[in-house]
């Protein structure tokens, strides 16, 4: 039996700032609701007080007729509603058995029922294919399967009504393509799922119903059928979309700035060859898994690898550590924002600067200096910011995003890589990125973009190159450039 | 995104009261000192002479010292359990090799020389070698000063066939004004404890190597990704602090003009003490040097108001000491 929620006038502020607004509306019982809005519309905020993360500042919460306050999220389990976080909620060093029944173990008597708990593992394992064993420890896991193992532990809570918040910004298409089997047999056995993303894409193929939010307040309810992605954007911005990609310039001429020759980190990637010129922008697909991060990793000399010849402008180099790289012009954006990109305690500013310190130190740091530096950041990159002494961790996705992308660029490097660089980041941020993007490669450096979106790759790179299994499989050029071409080439169909 | 917003927007009531709370917070450590000489006044009219405020610098310039150095290291997210063992260790050898060269060398003030220059290079010398092991070599900071506390101290112990190491008389009069001397009525180891401390803030605000101590401690995976020598500035911070407890001992010797196995007995302790009181997080990432300053005079005015008044037993000295380090944890809980 499906569960019926509605929200009547749901306001909730954090101090002062107000970021609900009396949100009223049902969410249709057995159907896929898509959840729309920009980054900072609330769509998270009413989500996790549906969940019993966070209380209502007035109104209620309708739950099959009756109103319902959940004290905490195991108030609301208990009522078949999970929610899976944007980021994870999982224990690291704990197993997947272990992580699944956290806080609900089975016991026999006084002793854990470890076998019980590992046969029923297995079988919400099975449901949502994560082929591992429930004694795996969680840390030992990609990403795409701990946001499995979150999908599995929903399911071992007999869910009634699942909140998926952005579950497929890890996943690479065919892992998406299995994520969406799974919600159309949840479906199917009656449960309700909100699912809450920026791939409008997905969206449309994914959803019945389609609810767009904007600035803490409820927009529009609308068949999906019924809309179109452009439409969907729209009602999100509150205004009408330019293009999201700039134009193409042409391929520009030229020997290659960076040249990699037969590069292999040991586990992740073989005998990987390419070349990029000044002014091109490369992308890099592939499932994950595919070794495309740790390629990358191991080139800046984050990883260990074991063979290869590495060529900046004609001239081989040696990298042993991101110091070294950063030295011959070279920068990388990690995919891990909050983990290896900001400091998040710390302030804009230090973020900035953190890269090429040393040019704000003679010995002595200028803070003044940095201040500057800071502001002009704030200016061309479009760091949409308050007050520019708060912390990092006051930023909105988008716009930590935009931090990061300044911070790797302060150095002025000559070829930069980019690793998700719109990850978890709304329609009009992502724009800016792009734009930015091409404004870099116009000045002449050579941008590498690592994206399991493949619009994005299609609609920015002058070429693709496609990962698979560690290996470098294609690179794809201008008119051969198609969603359905690069995923056979990264799942091997081709 | 939402509990990020309310701190985007500050011109409101609640986030202004919240603003000078969490300022408020910052000066909790100079707030208790000034509550204690306040009490201490009122407890003993001696409390507030100048003499008395001198002799309590004094004392706590060892610790001091230290604690600067101490500081750095848990800021950067490490800690060193050794610094005792290592201040008794480098006095020893101190002693012994002054007592040696004054055999051959005539003039007491170059061997002094000679013995604060291997206190400082021994202090440099186990400062890297931690670095290392913890860098290179990998090994928690925990363990392998763990290890080091009872190797530096069995060493001690072992050249001090159990019992003392003794400086010459001769050369412990004229060694002896480095610890008893003033300069311009203020004790020499205070104007050094005051140098320690301005050069510490110096370094840790005002220098990239600073900063990075402190991204480092904030989070290790960010500052290697950003470019960040993580390990060099490690060793560098493990050898400042081995520099700190070299400049402690240098200023230790002279006072009692010997080393045994109690010497600089659980000053590890007092440093970190120190450091804690004074604001900085035990998990690193954030901290002060000032405040580090401001948590050893706290800890060693208590001990002086118990010394100088009769209402708690001086027995209870490291009772108190203990309440007080649990008060300003508490206090500071949750605030970041």
């Amino acid at each position: 039996m499906s569960l019926s929620v509605e929200f009547r006038d749901i306001t909730r502020s954090f101090g002062p700032v107000q970021v609900l607004h009396g949100v009223s509306f049902a969410l249709a019982p057995g159907k896929v609701v898509g959840l729309l809005g920009e980054n900072g519309a609330g769509k998270s905020t009413l989500m996790k007080i549906l969940a019993g993360y966070l209380e209502p500042t007035s109104g209620e919460i309708v739950v099959d007729g009756q109103p319902r306050h959940f004290r905490d999220s195991r108030a609301a389990e208990a009522a078949g509603i999970v929610l899976i976080h944007q980021e994870f909620n999982l224990a690291e060093d704990l197993t997947i058995a272990q992580n699944i029944f956290l806080g609900h173990e089975k016991l026999r008597g006084w002793l854990l029922d470890d076998d019980a708990m590992r046969q029923a593992t297995r079988e919400v394992l099975r449901q949502v294919g994560l082929d591992a064993d429930p004694d795996t420890r969680v840390r030992q896991l990609i990403v795409a399967e701990k946001q499995l193992v979150e999908i599995a532990k929903a399911l071992a809570r007999k869910a009634r009504l699942l909140v998926m918040d952005e579950p497929t910004a890890t996943l690479t298409p065919g892992e998406t393509q299995r994520l969406f089997a799974l919600m159309a047999q949840l479906k199917a056995e009656g449960v309700t799922l909100v699912y809450i993303s920026h791939k409008l894409d997905e969206v449309e193929k994914v959803t019945d119903e389609v609810i767009v939010m904007r600035d803490g307040r409820f927009v529009a309810r609308q068949p999906t059928a019924s809309l179109t992605r452009h439409a969907m954007a729209n009602l999100m911005v509150g205004r009408e979309l330019s293009d999201l990609f700039p134009p193409k310039d042409p391929v520009p001429e030229g020997a290659p700035l960076l040249q990699v020759r037969g590069f292999t980190v040991p586990g992740w990637a073989q005998d990987v060859s390419f070349e990029v010129r000044a002014g091109e922008i490369l992308g890099f697909a592939g499932l994950v898994g595919a070794g495309r991060t740790e390629l990358f990793e191991g080139l800046m000399g984050l990883r260990p690898h074991s063979a290869g010849i590495v060529q900046v402008d004609g001239r081989e180099v040696h990298l042993r550590n991101s110091r070294e790289a950063a030295n011959e012009g070279i920068t990388y954006l990690s995919e891990d924002r909050k983990g290896k990109g900001l400091l998040v305690d710390f302030g804009l500013r230090e973020n900035l600067t953190l890269m090429n310190l040393r040019a704000y130190a003679r010995p002595v740091l200028s803070p003044a200096r940095e201040q500057e530096a800071l502001e002009g950041a704030v200016r061309s990159f479009g760091i949409r910011t308050g007050d520019t002494r708060q912390r990092a961790s006051a930023l909105s996705g988008g716009n930590q995003q935009k931090l990061a992308l300044a911070k790797v660029l302060q150095p002025q490097p000559r070829v930069v890589v980019l690793d998700e660089p719109t990850r978890g980041v709304d329609v009009g941020a992502k724009r800016d990125i792009y734009f930015l993007i091409q404004r870099l490669a116009r000045e002449g450096q050579a941008v590498i973009v690592i994206s399991s979106e493949l619009v994005e790759l299609i609609g920015l790179c002058h070429r693709v190159a496609v990962m698979r299994g560690g290996q470098l499989t294609a690179t794809v050029h201008d008119e051969h450039l198609s969603e359905e071409e690069l995923i056979a080439h990264a799942t091997g169909t081709r | 995104m939402p509990p990020e917003l309310a701190e985007s927007t500050a011109p409101s009531h609640g986030a202004r009261v919240a603003a000078l709370w969490g300022r408020l917070h910052g000066f909790g450590p100079v707030a208790g000192l000034v509550l204690l000489c306040i009490a201490g006044t009122l407890l003993n009219g001696e409390f507030a002479t100048v003499d008395n405020a001198l002799n309590v610098l004094t004392r706590t310039a060892f610790i001091g010292i230290i604690a600067v150095g101490m500081c750095f290291v848990i800021i950067s997210g490490g800690i060193d359990l050794s610094v005792g063992s290592m201040a008794a260790l480098i006095a020893g050898c101190m002693i012994l090799l002054m007592n040696k060269l004054a055999q051959t060398i005539g003039s007491p003030v170059l061997v002094i020389a000679l013995g604060m220059v291997l206190s400082l290079g021994l202090g440099a010398v186990f400062g890297l070698i931690h670095g290392l092991l913890i860098s290179k070599g990998r090994i928690e900071p925990f363990i392998v000063t763990l290890g080091t506390l009872g190797i530096f101290r069995a060493y001690l112990t072992y050249f001090a066939d159990g019992g003392a190491i003794t400086l010459d008389n001769a050369l412990a009069d004229a060694y002896s004004p480095v610890y008893y001397g003033s300069l311009l009525g203020v004790p020499f180891p205070v104007w050094v404890f005051a140098v320690v401390a301005l050069a510490g803030g110096f370094i840790l605000n005002r220098t990239a190597y600073g900063r990075y101590v402190q991204a480092i401690g904030s989070n290790e995976q960010v500052a290697r990704y950003a470019a960040v020598a993580v390990d060099k500035v490690k060793v560098l911070t493990y050898m400042l602090l081995g520099l700190c407890v070299g400049i402690a001992t240098l200023l230790y010797v002279p006072r009692l003009g010997s080393a045994s196995p109690t010497t600089g007995l659980l000053w590890e302790l007092e440093a970190i003490a120190a450091v804690i009181v004074g604001g900085t997080a035990l998990k690193g990432g954030a901290g002060s040097v000032t405040g580090t300053v401001v948590g050893a005079i706290l800890l060693s005015v208590i001990s002086n108001i118990l010394n100088l008044t009769s209402i708690i037993s001086v027995y209870l000295n490291a009772a108190v000491q203990g309440f007080v380090i649990i008060i300003v944890a508490f206090l500071q809980r949750g605030r970041r």
